[in-house]
């Protein structure tokens, strides 16, 4: 893991919120603070872990946790709007109508974070909380990390988001 | 103005005209110029914004119905 201090400008996002909605702010600030030559970490935490699994993994160390990736299904294509998801039918909608105004939707903006070099650090605890591997997850990925490695992070940074 | 690249984000929304500025710029030397041209209203702030943020230099700019243009110099 490359914690090292390039000189540049910093932003640092903790990205807690696997909602689609709150993906688009993420990933679309954090490519573009990449654009602006900023160097960029998303701490990816809690909920914002999900949508960083792999499609068709299935992730869970026991029953409880099981259920709940059952209740909550990982991967971007699964990621529900934070309101009117209306059981997945606000979900489509809103990729129906980013699609038609050529909105990109947040994976793709994702692969371009990472393209952009975007740093992006699984939280550790969540995963062994929820029970998600490494090798669950989407290739690009830096090392997982624990809060002290954000916070070193983060007091260096110019810009901090909770998002 | 000798253009030595052109950036053509027609019909791209915000980020993606700033991601495929970045993207050229990276493949220019210094003093070049490239044309950026957007039609999402959001670029027309946009890209001076990077423009300021990363050092580099707005020679022009104009705008036509929808069509915004903006010629950049790579500092």
């Amino acid at each position: 893991m490359s914690d090292a201090v390039t000189g540049d400008e910093m932003m640092t996002i903790i990205a807690f919120s696997g909602d689609l909605d709150k993906m688009w702010p993420t990933t679309i600030l954090a490519s573009t603070a990449a654009a602006n030559g900023m160097d960029v970490t998303v701490f990816a935490t809690f909920w914002g872990l999900f949508p960083l699994v792999r499609d068709g993994e299935k992730i869970g160390h026991d029953a409880m946790t099981k259920m709940l990736a059952g209740m909550n299904p990982p991967g971007f294509t699964k990621s529900k709007l934070s309101k009117m998801n209306m059981a997945g039918m606000g979900r489509s909608m809103m990729r129906k109508v980013a699609a038609k105004s050529n909105l990109m939707p947040p994976e793709d903006l994702f692969e371009m974070c990472l393209d952009m070099g975007v740093k992006v650090w699984p939280c550790q605890m969540t995963m062994d909380l929820l029970g998600i591997r490494a090798d669950q997850m989407l290739p690009g990925l830096g090392e997982p990390a624990g809060a002290a490695t954000a916070l070193a992070r983060m007091s260096k940074s110019e810009i901090n988001l909770f998002i | 103005m000798d253009v030595a690249k052109t950036v053509d984000a027609t019909g791209q929304k915000c980020p993606m005209p700033i991601l495929m500025t970045a993207k050229a710029a990276k493949e220019l030397q210094a003093g070049d110029v490239m044309l950026i041209i957007a039609t999402d209203a959001g670029a027309r702030s946009d890209v001076p914004a990077w423009v300021t943020q990363t050092g580099n230099e707005l020679v022009e700019s104009s705008e036509e119905g929808d069509v915004l243009k903006f010629y950049v110099r790579k500092k």
